[in-house]
This record gives structure tokens, C-alpha cells and sequence, in this order.
């Protein structure tokens, strides 16, 4: 695993706008974990707290027209592809001002005009989509490519397999980003990954793959833009297997009882994306000054963004038989 | 007019809507075929049933798709490209096929919709080719329209007939809604009169295929067929039935089906999936729910038996429903 933090190529803007994305992510998480407890929130939640450095290393080099599609741990990669925070929140609390008007919850986050064809809470169930983007991007030729972010426990699904084979026959521009997190559930990925290398599988598969550290933004970013390079070139599809932790459980109330005690908490000193970021900052010219006015008006935004949605209504009960199609 | 089969009715429909709409593509298994073939001929197939001929040629490599066997990868990539903007026919060759890609379809595109608030549409279309008849067995002759006639979110589409399947598949080819287009095999080589031109026939209306006074029959694909047969058989007694078509069971006109039932309190359902869950269930349940006042006689289903469709030519022949059933359970209905 390439530890090493690269030469950025990202101006000072670019930078602190990387370190925005991260830090929303983070107090956004943080914040789900705290207001969960009190039983406002319907359903499962799914955090991506300790993941943050990999969904903004490679949305930073999405445009809009560019696809995503996500996973059940999908918050992360939402905000990293632009999605309104408070929208978000919204629907997270099942309100009629959420991004999907109440209907889908944290597992079925969607904005088409962000190019987020949405989270999916069936495990493997994004990489086939995500071809089919692509072969949308290939025949519209205008350069555009499609993301396939994919758990470490998807890998082991056919349709994972299909998805990157298909890719491959086809030559279309998709990126599969495989987000190691060490569990699949938990089930842990030395246990579930028979062959224990889920960048060799990709590679099997006969496209080209980069194994990263996805603590480290500047690495992932890296690699992304050698795989949009390639990609964007009509090469066909790349894949990324960066590796991280969750720092929460699969989903809220997981007690983690297949984690050592003290993991989470060795996990959090040295596996901390914001942290490793601000160390190498001053290096690429961050000041602390900055990035603490971030961290600050992050943490108004989450604040105003749950103040809002508690008290926000839910949606109207003639909504429930809306949306099934188009037309019937 | 020309005389046209149904496999060429479909493969018309392909033609003139893809030439109109720059925005379809097709892809499937073996839908071109000869990719990667020795002989270096393209289009080595045109799809197994032919349905999907000339259209490689016609449209090149980037519209006409040929995949690899993998069902999940086809159905899931419909999906998204249709989410995409473009407007997918997915073939699944053999309707028993959804059982290794359902999740891409009744998790995936039958919800995105409504899971996203309404804020998408995934105008795919999945063709299917079912039906018992030819000796192909338990895994390759279902009629497994009944699972996902159930699923919210997908439309199903069921032509009994060429100049049906033309203006039904038009039809699915412009909707923004998936599409789940069930093709009989046993139906592709009948001809009917099928306009070379642009028609459509939209979902949720059925078709009147006869009119009768006495019994209503309802059947659907290749059954249409075989309850004409004993229709005609009956009308030599003085019984005359009404026919109904539904052509489609997800919408489904039970509009047409009660107002017949009004006129005639007598109703026959023929339907070649097994009995449980079936569609043949769902209409009497609801025939019965809404117009239970009209029936003079306890509602005659004629289905395939619960069982896998069987090998043998005498076994399927045993399992598919025959113009003789059909007969007696019309005379049964008349006889209470």
C-alpha cells in the first residue's frame, strides 16, 4: 500500500474546498451519531465517518455531468458530490423537503441534477448500474465516466463481478472504487475475502487497478486522476481499492462486538483522514486559521441543518401512492 | 397491411423506433451475436428468436450491444443507462432468466422512482420470451409473468398477437416507466395483419376479442388462441362468449373485464402460469371483490397445474392448458 503523500496538484482553493467536503462529512456523521439516541431518526443509518478522504478524492474530480452511484454507507458520497446538506437531512429524518420527498431515507439518497444516481442498500447492487452510465457517457462521447463506489463486502458479490467484467468487454468508461473498511457487517475482510486482495480480483478482471491509502486524500486523489485519465481516454474501466475504517459500527446500535476493545480508539489516533490532512497542510500552504473558519462554519451548517429538519413536516399522506410511474 | 409474424411485428417495432429515437439502445446475449466468433461474421444471430435481426447493421456496435451471459449485469446496466438518458431494451432470452437478475429489477428499477421521490425515470424496457409448447423444460418454458405483474413500479406487458405486439412494444419504447415485454414463444412464427407504419396501443386496455352473451373468458398470450378454439367449439351449442385480451396485467383494464361480467355472470379465466399467485387468481379475487353480484356461477379458472413445466411431449402437453379445458370450463360455468 502506497503510504506516501504525493505533490498536490490542487490550488490552495481546491484544497480547503476538499478539506469543506471532508469536514462536512465528518461533523454530519458525528452529528447523525448524537441526534440517533434521540429516537427522532426512523430507520437504519449507516455512517462514513473515517471514509471521508475517499469519497471527496475522487468526487473532486467529478463535474456534475459525471456519474456516481453509492452504497448503503452513501452520506459521504453524497456531499462529496454535491448534494445540498440540508436536503439531505431532511431526508434522513423522513421529511417532505428531503431530497427525495421523505421516500427514501439514508439508504436511497438520490440527485440527478449532481449526477447521484443513488445510494443502494442492496450490497453489490450499484456496480451494474453504474456500467449502464457508462455506456450512456461512452455513446454521448462527451468524455463524461460513471463511479462505482463498492464496499469491501460487495466484492464478493456476482453482480460485482459481472458489473467489472462487463465493463472490461465493453471498454466503458467506469471507475470502480472499492472502500476496504476491514468489515463486511461483522464479518471481517480477511474472513470474507477468500483470496484476501480485492484490487487482484479487479485486476483479474483484466483492467487496471491501484491499491491506496484511503486515509490520505491527497493518495486517493491521486490515483482517481490517474484512473479518469485512463478512462476518460476511451480505455475502459479502472479500479481503486482504498483502504480505511469506519469509525462506528455497519449500521447505529451495532455493539461491534467482533472489534478488539480498544480499536476504534487506536483506529482514531493514527486512521483519521482530517487529522493525516492538517498534519501535511501547512505544507501546501494551508494555514490553521483557515481551515479552523471551516471547521467552524461546517459545524453551523449541520446545526442549522438538524434545527431545520426536526422541526420540518413530514410528508402529506397523499404522497404515499405518488411516484410509483411516470404514468398509469 | 402485410401478413407478418409476430417475431417480425417486434423486430418492425425495433427498426422504426430506433431509427426514430437516437436515445435507444439494445443489448442482451447473443442480440447481434458472432462477437469474437471465428467465422468473423457479425450479427451471427440476430437474437436467439431472430426478434432483434438487422438492427446491428442498421445501428452499429454502440446501440446494438452484444453481452456476456450474465443477467444481473444486463438488467443492472439497463438500469442505469437508462437513468442516464437513454432508453434501454434489455433482452433476457428466456423469461426463467429473471431469476438471476430479479434484483436488479424489483429492487432496482422498479423502485428508483419512488425511493427518489419522483425526482427519476427509467424508461427501460426488458423483453422476455416465455411460454411452454416446446419441449424445453422446467427452467426454459415458464410464463413467470405473475411475479412481477405483483412488483410496484414495473409495467407488463403480455401480446397475444403480432399486430398487439407492434403497437405494444411502440408504445413501451416511448413511456418513461420499465417495462417488463413478455413474448410467447410459440406465438413468434403466427402471422396476423400487422400496418408497416407507426401505430400504438396503449397499456391498461384490453382487447374484446369476441362478443358473446353467455360466459366471459379472459385469457392471456397463447391462451387467446386456444380459447378462440373453444369458443367456436361452444358457439355450435348456442353458447357465445365474450373474449378479453388484457394484453397487458400491470395496468390492468378490469374495467372492461366487470363490464363484461355485468352482461354475462359467467366468467372463465385462462391463464398457462400455475395456479397460486397467479394473474388468473388476481382477476377473480378482484372480479369477485367488486362484481361478486353479477356471477351466476362460481368463477372458472383454467390454468397449468402447481408444478415446474415437465419434459415429456405427453407430460407438457398435460400441463399447458388445452382447448378442451378450456371447453369444459366454459359448459361448467354455464351448467350452475
Amino acid at each position: 500500500m502506497s503510504t506516501e503523500t504525493v505533490a498536490s496538484s490542487l490550488s490552495s482553493d481546491q484544497l480547503l474546498a476538499a478539506y469543506r467536503k471532508m469536514r462536512t462529512i465528518r461533523e454530519f456523521e458525528e452529528r447523525l451519531h448524537v441526534e440517533i439516541q434521540t429516537g427522532e431518526i426512523p430507520g437504519f443509518t449507516h455512517l462514513y465517518s473515517g471514509q471521508e478522504a475517499i469519497a471527496v478524492g475522487v468526487c473532486a474530480h467529478l463535474g456534475v455531468t459525471d456519474y456516481i452511484v453509492s452504497t448503503h454507507r452513501g452520506h459521504g458520497h453524497c456531499i462529496a458530490k454535491g448534494c445540498d446538506v440540508p436536503a439531505m437531512m431532511h431526508e434522513i429524518y423522513g421529511r417532505a423537503a428531503g431530497l427525495c420527498k421523505g421516500k427514501g431515507g439514508s439508504m436511497h439518497i438520490a440527485d440527478f441534477s449532481k449526477g447521484m444516481l443513488g445510494a443502494n442498500a442492496i450490497v453489490g447492487g450499484g456496480p451494474p448500474i453504474a456500467v449502464g452510465a457508462a455506456i450512456a457517457c461512452r455513446n454521448r462521447g462527451d468524455g463524461t465516466v460513471a463511479v462505482a463506489f463498492a464496499g469491501d463486502g460487495s466484492c464478493n458479490q456476482g453482480t460485482v463481478f459481472e458489473a467489472m467484467n462487463l465493463a472490461v468487454v465493453l471498454k466503458v468508461p467506469t471507475i470502480f472504487i472499492y472502500e476496504n473498511n476491514g468489515y463486511s457487517e461483522h464479518t471481517g475482510v480477511d474472513y470474507a475475502v477468500g483470496s484476501k486482495d480485492i484490487a487482484g480480483r479487479a485486476a483479474a478482471f483484466g483492467m487496471p487497478v491501484e491499491k491506496v491509502d484511503g486515509t490520505d486524500f491527497h493518495a486517493v486523489y491521486a490515483a482517481m486522476g490517474r484512473a479518469l485519465a485512463h478512462a476518460r481516454a476511451g480505455h475502459g474501466p479502472f479500479a481503486i481499492e482504498a483502504v480505511a475504517t469506519r469509525f462506528y459500527g455497519h449500521f447505529e446500535g451495532d455493539p461491534q462486538l467482533y472489534r478488539a476493545k480498544d480499536e476504534v480508539k487506536r483506529q482514531r489516533e493514527s486512521m483519521d483522514c482530517l487529522s493525516i490532512f492538517r498534519r501535511t497542510a501547512a505544507a501546501h500552504g494551508l494555514s490553521d486559521a483557515a481551515l479552523d473558519a471551516i471547521d467552524a462554519e461546517v459545524l453551523d451548517l449541520i446545526e442549522r441543518s438538524v434545527t431545520e429538519a426536526r422541526q420540518a413536516p413530514p410528508p402529506a399522506e397523499s404522497e404515499l401512492t405518488t411516484d410509483v410511474y411516470v404514468a398509469y | 397491411m402485410t401478413q407478418k409474424t409476430m417475431r417480425d411485428a417486434i423486430n418492425d417495432a425495433l427498426h422504426l423506433e430506433m431509427a426514430r429515437n437516437p436515445n435507444i439502445i439494445v443489448l442482451g446475449e447473443d442480440v447481434s451475436g458472432g462477437a469474437g466468433g471465428t467465422s468473423g461474421q457479425r450479427e451471427a444471430s440476430g437474437g436467439i428468436f431472430g426478434v432483434t435481426k438487422g438492427l446491428l447493421p442498421k445501428f452499429g456496435e454502440h446501440r446494438v450491444i452484444d453481452t456476456p451471459i450474465s443477467e444481473s449485469a444486463i438488467i443492472g446496466a439497463a438500469a442505469g443507462a437508462a437513468l442516464a438518458g437513454l432508453r434501454p431494451v434489455a433482452e433476457l432470452m428466456f423469461a426463467d432468466f429473471v431469476g438471476v437478475s430479479l434484483d436488479q429489477l424489483f429492487n432496482q428499477m422498479a423502485k428508483f422512482r419512488y425511493m427518489f421521490g419522483g425526482r427519476t425515470t427509467c424508461p427501460a424496457v426488458v423483453r422476455l420470451a416465455m411460454g411452454a409448447g416446446m419441449n424445453m423444460g422446467a427452467q426454459h418454458s415458464q410464463t413467470i409473468y405473475p411475479l412481477l405483474t405483483s412488483v410496484p413500479g414495473l409495467k407488463v406487458v403480455i401480446p397475444s398477437n403480432a399486430y398487439d405486439a407492434k403497437g405494444l412494444m411502440l408504445t413501451a419504447l416511448r413511456g418513461d416507466d420499465p417495462v417488463m415485454f413478455f413474448e410467447h414463444k410459440a406465438l413468434y412464427p403466427r402471422k396476423g395483419e400487422v400496418p408497416d407504419g407507426d401505430y400504438t396501443i396503449p397499456f391498461g386496455e384490453a382487447a374484446l376479442v369476441r362478443e358473446g352473451e353467455h360466459v366471459t373468458v379472459v385469457a392471456i398470450a397463447r391462451m387467446v388462441v386456444f380459447a378462440e378454439k373453444a369458443i367456436d367449439a361452444v358457439h355450435k351449442d348456442g353458447i357465445t362468449c365474450d373474449l378479453i385480451d388484457p394484453r397487458t396485467t400491470s395496468p390492468l383494464d378490469l374495467d372492461t373485464i366487470l363490464e363484461s361480467v355485468e352482461n354475462t355472470g359467467r366468467l372463465v379465466i385462462v391463464d398457462e402460469s400455475p395456479p397460486r399467485c397467479s394473474v388468473a387468481a388476481d382477476i377473480a379475487a378482484q372480479v369477485a371483490s367488486q362484481g361478486f353480484r353479477f356471477l351466476k356461477a362460481p368463477i372458472g379458472l383454467v390454468t397449468a397445474p402447481h408444478t415446474p413445466v415437465p419434459f415429456a411431449r405427453e407430460l407438457e402437453r398435460a400441463y399447458v392448458p388445452s382447448p378442451q379445458r378450456i371447453e369444459a370450463a366454459i359448459r361448467k360455468v354455464m351448467q350452475e
